[in-house]
């Protein structure tokens, strides 16, 4: 459920929600991360549910010494109202059995505060990519139909690739195809739900393998602003994207500490 | 996938744990009604039940409404455990108010209903000699104080972790706590989870003031060294009226080790 931070709930109307899925390379959650930290978003709120790991830690976009002592949790709310965005952040992995009950009680929220629309930022194996994907760019979309109706054409017109089908159960010849998002957690189950809600869903996804997976977080937050323009668009600016994206303080030691010198 | 040097090729686990999830969507599409029930009554066993000391019965009324306290103190492991026990439980006259019963699939009893007293392993104790402590306050007045252990090599710093002074403690607040902590405050990018992380996350989202104390330390067993390392939380406003007598504290704490140690023999 959503509680607020402050003592009354924030207006989301006609708000664009962004959230992750927790998925491979954990991709979506890195790029909602640097979507937060980029735009200076304040917390508005925690969605407390019992159906993700706990855990805490003090702030993570912390800049200096008077904000690096606020507490967080697993799912936070963040939004920065002069551009109608709200961000949803996940930072652990869901407990067995508790996927589809959070996204029940996930849509549900979306639909009571009237949002707009929901994007989701996810990831699937790269490892599971068919030829033809193998041989195109990394990056796909999926609309729900409602969301259809709005943005097929810039879509279109941005020249994106929409997710292909494949066969439903990979292992029989003449099964049924069907939007398969190996990798991706809750993706799909979002997904359905949604288009069974008529809930206006976009999902943006990039193939990925497990590793360093920072660049492939700065790809698809590229890959978004495109679309929605969060900051100046590349073609205007030259500059590199890691350059362009706030990276959080809490992305120190993403590997582990340092390594003990008697070790070389 | 990952391949290994030997050229084989594997299935390593996913980061973000997504395989469980797609095992679980395909044994969802199989799931049959008795199946979903065999799971309900599964999950109605694995509820965590409270329960009165003396006569085992349910609590009907939360714990804190039938003793409505000021200071909530919860210590997660041996080392915090001993803690309490020695320095802060030893004065005054504590009672035991009830005790937790869980089971899950792990555990080594079948069903929780037996369980003896002696097996419980969340006890409840109450000061019964100050009331001022334990005065009729509402939920928001309660501050809550949570002292567990965790191992040094979960702390991530630039240098490498055999280089830090174990053990050592260190703090997380929620918004709502307005004392200083009796130690430095854990550094980004370190996170705590499991049970310490559940108790703070519910604190802060309801604005309930509570502080966590963690013991990084190399020794996770039953440890003096350990134990002694929280000792600078004893000057802290929320435990400082509840601390009489340390020389006896560190006896009590060297009988605690003593009793441990008789039990390990030269193959452990």
């Amino acid at each position: 459920m959503f509680v607020p931070c402050g003592e009354s709930v924030p207006d989301l109307t006609g708000f664009t929600l962004l959230m992750p899925a927790v998925s491979v390379g954990n991709v979506g959650q890195l790029a909602i991360d640097l979507i937060i930290s980029t735009l200076n978003m304040s917390k508005i709120g925690y969605f407390y549910t019992d159906c993700l790991v706990p855990m805490v830690g003090n702030n993570p976009y912390a800049t200096g010494e008077e904000n690096s002592t606020e507490l967080s949790i697993n799912a936070e709310v963040y939004s920065l109202p002069s551009r109608r965005l709200v961000a949803l952040q996940l930072r652990s992995i869901f407990i067995k059995y508790k996927t589809k009950p959070f996204c029940e009680k996930l849509l549900s929220w979306v639909k009571g505060s009237n949002c707009a629309r929901v994007i989701v930022l996810s990831s699937s194996h790269s490892y599971q990519r068919n030829d033809l994907q193998l041989r195109s760019t990394p990056f796909r979309y999926l609309l729900t139909p409602s969301m259809q109706i709005n943005v097929q054409n810039k879509m279109k017109s941005l020249n994106w690739e929409e997710m292909e089908k494949s066969p439903c159960i990979p292992e029989i010849n003449d099964s049924e195809f069907c939007v398969r998002i190996p990798g991706g957690g809750i993706t799909k189950a979002l997904y359905d739900e949604s288009c069974s809600k008529e809930i206006q869903m976009a999902v943006l996804l990039k193939f990925v393998s497990e590793g360093d997976n920072i660049p492939d977080a700065l790809g698809l937050v590229e890959y978004l602003n495109e679309w929605l323009q969060i900051i100046k668009p590349h073609s205007e600016d030259p500059t590199v994207p890691s350059l362009r994206w706030k990276m959080p303080s809490s992305w120190r030691l993403l590997f582990g500490s340092g390594l003990p010198p008697a070790l070389f | 996938m990952a391949a290994t040097f030997f050229g084989e090729v594997v299935k390593a686990p996913c980061r973000a744990g997504t395989e469980e999830e797609e095992e679980e969507e395909e044994e969802g599409r199989r799931e049959t009604p008795e199946d979903r029930e065999v799971r309900r009554q599964l999950a109605r066993k694995r509820e965590v039940r409270l329960l009165r000391r003396q006569t085992k019965t349910s609590l009907e009324v939360s714990l804190l409404e039938k003793y409505p306290c000021s200071k909530f103190i919860i210590a997660i492991g041996n080392n915090a455990v001993a803690f309490l026990s020695s320095f802060v439980m030893n004065s005054g006259v504590w009672e035991e108010v009830g005790f937790a019963k869980l089971w899950n699939e792990w555990c080594r009893t079948t069903d929780t209903t037996h369980l003896s007293p002696a097996e419980a392993f969340c006890i409840f104790y109450h000061l019964k000699s100050n009331p001022s402590v334990f005065g009729s306050c509402t939920r928001k007045n309660t501050q809550v104080t949570i002292l567990t252990c965790r191992h040094v090599t979960d702390y991530k710093t630039s240098e490498s972790t055999g280089s830090l002074p174990a053990p050592f403690l260190k703090a997380l607040k929620t918004q709502n706590f307005k004392d200083p902590a009796c130690c430095s405050l854990l550094e980004q990018p370190n996170i705590v989870h499991d049970l310490p992380a559940a108790v703070l996350s519910y604190c802060q989202v309801w604005k309930i003031p509570a502080i966590l104390y963690l013991c990084y330390t190399d020794v996770m067993k039953l440890d003096l060294i350990t134990v002694e390392a929280f000792k600078p939380i004893l000057s802290s406003r929320s435990l400082k009226s509840l601390v009489k007598n340390i020389p006896q504290s560190t006896e009590i704490l060297k009988k605690l080790m003593t009793t441990n140690e008789v039990q390990s023999n030269i193959y452990t």
